[in-house]
């Protein structure tokens, strides 16, 4: 299982590093969200700093979308998908494997989005491992709900409007915890402010990833 | 005396209905293939060829009856059973942004083959030199042919599901993949292959069946092998040398 996830994670980070979907289309994207909020909130100060963990979030999930999308697009030409499934992959280690990859590239996009709230939004950074840890379980949980979201509406012909339409409500926890805990982080609390919302995401992320490893080889076939 | 147990077919479907949807792609299949045969399916389009590959490549479910693939229930064991099967179908199954070299060696690791036979499977498909470092998204249709014909000689499955082979492919490649597939058989491979151009592939055939409405109409024996040899070591050479023996069955 551990092999072919690593096969997979690697051909899906390859494609990325030569199609640069990642860097020029999906980390932009999160960007100009976030300067279409700015927009949105006026030139205050106040407001922006405020929302700011609330507005991180709401970027990260949408770029999520565009990422899974394009995760799913790469499968879909030229019948790679057909030739994933004859190859006898592990089903476990393909969805593990595709949802590595996913989440190596949110952790790019959630540190050029960081830096974009900090110098957007006049954000500080106060506890730096709260941010990073939130972080870190967001990433796990959106790349695994979203990777088996985004096998559910594979074979659909109108995948690309269903799957935000089935993804964003089922991520809801993700932005409700990281936002909590992103606003414990910039203004300098305590594990003790973050910790029901940290164990939420670990809870998450423990369920969509078990629930992946295990339906993720019948919806394949299924689909 | 205890009589020997007979050899288990490398691909046997009895009464299979495959659908999608609604709609039959199968309604009631009866085929068996021995080990070592290469097996020719006819049909006008939309008889049910592509589906009868698809559903033996275990990529499309089997609605009732029964399906065996290399003695397996494919259902049950779909891991081993398509480790041991290649399939070449009218997609090649590549990824645009990969180059030559990348995408035969990731269909050939995610498989399970030896990434030792790589290298001469893409030298003998002519895969060489910068062709090897070019992004199949630059490829032609026959080239993408090549690729995905290198990527099964590299795997070496035990059934070669082969789809319209000869479709994109010039003279030599046509030549080469009939010396594949004649090579393939010698060393013990099943072949079932599916064309609307049975001329080109009756020469390497031993058996065609002729499919219609999703079923098996007819079957017709190409060549009879000499008592003596045993089947899976006939070659296209041998085969070409024996008279044509013809028998049609008519199975509606």
């Amino acid at each position: 299982m551990w092999r072919d996830a690593a096969l997979v994670a690697g051909k899906d980070l390859r494609i990325e590093a030569r199609s640069k979907v990642a860097l020029s289309q999906v980390a932009p994207f999160g960007i100009v969200a976030l300067g279409l909020f700015a927009f949105a909130l006026g030139p205050a100060r106040a407001p922006m700093v405020s929302g700011a963990p609330g507005l991180f979030w709401v970027a990260v999930l949408f770029s999520t979308v565009l990422a899974i999308q394009r995760s799913v697009s790469v499968e879909s030409a030229d019948g790679a998908r057909d030739g994933l499934r004859l190859s006898g992959l592990d089903p476990a280690g393909l969805f593990l494997g595709k949802a590595l990859a996913v989440a190596a590239q949110l952790v790019v996009l959630e540190l050029v989005l960081t830096v974009g709230v900090v110098l957007l939004y006049g954000a500080a950074v106060k506890t730096v491992w709260l941010i990073a840890a939130a972080c870190l379980l967001g990433t796990v949980g959106l790349a695994a709900a979203g990777t088996l979201y985004g096998a559910l509406s594979a074979g659909i012909r109108v995948r690309e409007t269903l799957l935000p339409f089935l993804l964003l409500p089922v991520v809801t926890p993700i932005l409700l915890a990281g936002t909590r805990i992103w606003q414990a982080g910039l203004a300098g609390g305590t594990p003790s402010d973050a910790t029901p919302w940290l164990h939420l995401l670990l809870a998450f992320d423990a369920v969509y990833l078990a629930v992946g490893v295990v339906v993720y080889g019948p919806i394949q076939e299924a689909t | 005396m205890a009589s020997a147990a007979p050899p288990t077919p490398a691909l046997s479907l009895r009464d299979v209905v495959a659908l999608s949807g609604r709609f039959p792609l199968l309604a009631g299949v009866d085929l068996e293939v021995d080990t070592g045969e290469v097996v020719l399916v006819e049909g006008p389009n939309g008889a049910g060829k592509t589906s009868l590959l698809r559903v033996a490549a275990g990529l499309v479910p089997v609605t009732s009856g029964r399906l065996t693939v290399l003695g397996l229930d494919p259902e049950r064991y779909r891991t081993a059973v398509r480790r041991r099967v290649g399939m070449l179908a009218h997609a090649s199954h590549l990824y645009d942004d990969l180059n030559v070299r990348e995408n035969v060696r990731f269909a050939v690791r995610a498989a399970g083959a030896d990434p030792g036979r790589i290298g001469p499977a893409c030298e003998r498909l002519g895969l060489t030199g910068r062709l090897l470092r070019t992004s199949a998204a630059k490829l032609s249709a026959g080239q993408r042919r090549r690729v995905a014909l290198a990527v099964l000689v590299a795997r070496a499955p035990d059934l070669w599901l082969l789809d319209e082979p000869h479709a994109g492919l010039d003279a030599s490649a046509r030549s080469l993949l009939d010396e594949l597939i004649g090579e393939a058989v010698a060393t013990g491979a099943t072949v079932v292959v599916a064309s609307h151009e049975p001329e080109l592939l009756e020469p390497l055939a031993d058996r065609s069946v002729t499919v219609n409405g999703g079923r098996v109409t007819g079957e017709r024996s190409i060549r009879s092998p000499a008592p003596d040899v045993p089947i899976r070591a006939v070659g296209s050479a041998e085969r070409a040398a024996g008279p044509p023996v013809e028998r049609v069955v008519h199975v509606a």
